[in-house]
């Protein structure tokens, strides 16, 4: 096999020597790692369709790896399998401010896009934390999230088409360039397959007009379900904000530690919203969101006077994960779902599991679309720690599903949550996607063990955070 | 009109669609049969009708979230929701004509609304399907946001029934705007329109919609416009708007507003003999579709920013294929006569057949190009 790739890579752009294998062996989530027969880089289209057909004729798996940012081990190569590295395809192709599309290659950065089209003063809006660096293959293949889904929606409702190559080097073209379509939603189906589905080469996002306006408010309250109320009263009060984060007491802690973002410190919970879009109309919305959020029992309230202001408001937020590290050396972060009027007994339920199990978490979440990020604290270099916070973070799973919501908003099952995947859906549900897997990857060849319950585990590590992520390059989110 | 096989089958439960589809070997599943040219069942197959398999099963205004049986019409779904402010962004068309849930999503059809927050693609959070084999499967989930397991809900948009059969979906919905007021814009010819259109493209006004239509007089156009938001800012922003795109600007308000888009939101269809049909496009292909389809005495809109063009052709189906082929474009035949609904350029047909094979082995549903 080796031998076969040399013929397709030049040495440099073809890895397989132990030492240079370690910088991929793992991802965003730090507890699993596998190694990789050997890591290649293609340039071109075609040498990506070639290592998929050769890997098909020696019947050995392979993985599309972006930034390596994924959070749920999605990234974590197939032990004996290749990475197929996609940085070096990273150019913007096509940027048409007429067709209001940018056409980009899978290792294109999600913050290139937006800084490509911001001369049109078009952007790119699904905004995962990591999206200085994480890859817009990467977001595809995991249909990535962000603050701004309830209003947006996730990267899947900001594709229009794609070219893909099938896990036995067939291509296919699905969708095209006008967000409309005939026929069944292909793209639709492709967003978010896991690495399962092949991998995407040629990828058409659609590009959003820069709001006019944003109008940022930050209330703090002395308890974590009056915040979690005061969402309530903005939810049927009619209002569609683009952002709407809660963090707890622990969380401001840590994000304060880490960058002075200037919070209440003694507030038990803070909520941040954001309006955006035409000025007449956010000015308008913005003083009637602000009579709702003073009369929700928030004891102090702080409206972002400028845009310097309504970015640090946001840094301490952005950076809450990562700023996690300053109060204990390991944590997992958690991506549960529950419905929006369930989060306050969601909330309560995690604070009593955790503290009977005497393990700190702390929450930051999407309250507008009810998606929990608990960060499970431990110490690796305990005996059985990681196990006790992974028992939790379990825990925290079914308790999303018992009220009646999901075990993954945005980070994707990966490996990390596919034993949960059985319990959100029945047999025959599963029984379903394996044949449509199947009709697409007969060989199980594409990013096998993720997703889908059962097969081998790579290893675990207990401790540490990411390279990327001591290095301040990424966050988790 | 060709006599169906047999009698339509019309189950009352999920329990009787599941006996319904495993005592059928050749099926077609319609609901209301609003969109003639996808409900009539080709040769040799059943008609299943679902539009008795009705019911609002879960609704909590402040989730943002129901689940309706696929038979409901959207009628009744959207007058529930406007008790409580609430509204399918996606401005299903074809509702007041009694358009059913499962109906729209196997037909893939999204109306005005589309321009603000997305099709029906974007608005479909779960999905309950009984396959080719006879499984009652689900995927999807009921919270407005999940990433688990592949997105089968999206696969479902546009299926004309050939993936399987619809019986339930849940679904996302949003605050209705405060109030809304639109601006219809004349210009003196079509290509100031279409300039006009594309400017609005990346200016940052939040357009609830924006429809192109070419006069019925020649060289003319018209933009139609809807704002939605806070009452006391609507005539700021309108004004504002006026001035960006020149023209001259008709203003409409309060129920004459509501009026007008009841209107555009059903393409007429009462020509007997031609073809309402759905071709996804982009802005910069209209001028050259404008000639090609305009010559042919067609009439034509082009819906959310020039994304959709809906037409009214006089001809034969072949015939617009044939134009459809010529620039590398696609429709979907709506209602009229035709042996297939899906005219004109595909792509992605390797990927779908894939998929088709998955789901429905056995070919108990027809296929997407017979």
């Amino acid at each position: 096999m080796l031998d076969a790739l040399a013929k397709i890579f030049p040495a440099a752009r073809l890895l397989s020597a132990p030492a240079a294998l370690a910088p991929f062996e793992s991802d965003g989530l730090t507890a699993f790692h596998a190694r990789p027969l050997a890591v290649v880089f293609p340039e071109t289209r075609e040498e990506v369709i070639a290592v998929v057909k050769l890997c098909h004729e020696h019947r050995i798996p392979f993985l599309a790896r972006g930034s390596g940012t994924s959070l749920s081990g999605g990234s974590v190569p197939v032990p004996g399998g290749i990475v197929i590295a996609l940085n070096r395809l990273n150019r913007i192709l096509r940027l048409d401010p007429v067709e209001r599309i940018a056409v980009v290659e899978p290792g294109a950065i999600n913050t290139a896009v937006s800084l490509a089209a911001a001369k049109h003063r078009l952007y790119y809006a699904p905004d995962p934390s990591s999206q200085a660096i994480c890859t817009i293959g990467g977001n595809v293949a995991f249909n990535s999230g962000g603050a701004h889904c309830l209003k947006y929606g996730m990267t899947s409702n900001h594709i229009a088409g794609l070219t893909v190559v099938l896990p036995d080097g067939e291509v296919a073209e699905i969708g095209g360039e006008s967000l409309e379509n005939v026929g069944p939603d292909l793209v639709g189906l492709y967003v978010g397959n896991e690495g399962l589905f092949g991998i995407a080469i040629e990828i058409t996002l659609r590009l959003l007009p820069m709001p006019e306006t944003y109008r940022t408010v930050l209330a703090a309250y002395h308890g974590l379900e009056a915040a979690g109320d005061a969402v309530g009263r903005i939810v049927s009060g009619g209002f569609l904000p683009g952002a709407m984060e809660i963090m707890d007491r622990l969380a401001i802690e840590a994000a304060e530690a880490a960058v002075h973002a200037g919070y209440p410190r003694d507030a038990a919970a803070i909520l941040l919203v954001e309006l955006e879009g035409e000025r007449a109309g956010i000015e308008a919305d913005f003083a009637r969101l602000n009579e709702v959020i003073r009369a929700s029992g928030a004891y102090e309230v702080r409206i972002a006077r400028d845009n310097d202001e309504r970015l640090l408001f946001w840094k301490g937020r952005k950076s809450a994960f990562s700023a996690v590290g300053r109060l204990s050396p390991d944590f997992i972060v958690q991506d549960g779902v529950v419905p929006r009027s369930k989060l306050g007994e969601a909330l309560r339920e995690i604070e009593r599991m955790g503290r009977e199990r005497g393990i700190r978490v702390a929450n930051v979440f999407h309250a507008g679309d009810g998606n929990l990020h608990p960060l499970i604290m431990y110490n690796g270099r305990e005996a059985g720690a990681l196990e006790k916070a992974e028992a939790l973070a379990g825990e925290i799973l079914r308790l999303c599903l018992r009220l009646g919501g999901s075990i993954t908003g945005e980070h994707g099952v990966g490996l990390e949550k596919r034993a949960f995947l059985g319990e959100m859906f029945t047999a025959t549900d599963l029984a379903v996607m394996q044949r449509v897997r199947l009709a697409l990857d007969p060989l199980e060849l594409s990013n096998p063990g993720k997703m889908f319950p059962g097969g081998e585990a790579p290893a675990l590590t207990a401790h540490g955070a990411h390279p990327l992520e001591r290095a301040g390059i990424i966050s988790r989110e | 009109m060709i006599a169906p096989a047999s009698a339509p089958l019309e189950p009352r439960t999920i329990a009787e669609a599941v006996d319904a589809v495993r005592g059928h070997p050749r099926l077609l599943p319609i609901g209301a049969g609003t969109k003639p040219g996808l409900a009539v069942p080709p040769p040799g197959h059943t008609a299943l009708t679902l539009r008795s398999l009705t019911g609002i099963g879960e609704y909590d205004p402040s989730e943002y979230t129901f689940t309706a049986l696929a038979g409901t019409p959207l009628r009744e779904i959207e007058s529930n929701l406007a008790r409580h402010g609430q509204y399918l962004p996606f401005d299903p068309p074809f509702s007041e004509a009694g358009a059913t849930l499962g109906g729209t999503i196997a037909a893939g059809l999204s109306g005005p609304g589309r321009q603000r927050y997305g099709g029906v693609r974007d608005f479909i959070l779960g999905v309950r399907f009984i396959t080719g084999k006879g499984e009652l499967a689900y995927g999807g989930g009921k919270v407005v946001k999940n990433a688990a397991g592949f997105d089968l809900p999206k696969l479902f948009v546009g299926s004309l029934g050939r993936l399987g059969v619809i019986v339930e979906a849940t679904f996302k919905v949003f605050p209705r705007p405060r109030a809304m007021a639109t601006l219809r814009v004349r210009f003196p010819d079509f290509a100031r329109a279409l300039e006009a259109l594309v400017r609005l493209g990346s200016a940052p006004f939040d357009l609830e919609a924006l429809e192109l239509e070419p006069a019925a007089l020649p060289s003319e156009g018209a933009l139609t416009l809807r704002l939605g938001g806070a009452p006391e800012a609507l005539a700021e922003r309108l004004v504002r708007l006026e001035q960006f795109t020149g023209g001259t600007a008709e203003r409409f308000e309060g129920e004459a507003e509501a009026a007008l888009w009841r209107g555009q939101r059903l393409p007429a269809t009462d020509i007997p003999g031609t073809l309402l049909v759905k071709v996804p496009i982009t802005p910069k292909r209209i001028q050259e579709f404008e000639r090609q389809v305009g010559r042919a005495g067609s009439a034509r809109r082009y819906s959310a920013s020039g994304s959709v063009a809906w037409i009214l052709w006089p001809g034969t189906a072949a015939e617009l294929h044939a134009v459809l082929v010529s620039q590398a474009l696609a429709g979907l035949v709506v209602s009229g006569p035709t042996d297939r609904p899906i005219l004109g350029a595909t792509r992605g047909d390797n990927f779908r057949a894939r998929i088709k094979s998955a789901l429905d082995p056995e070919g108990r549903f027809p296929d997407f190009n017979p």
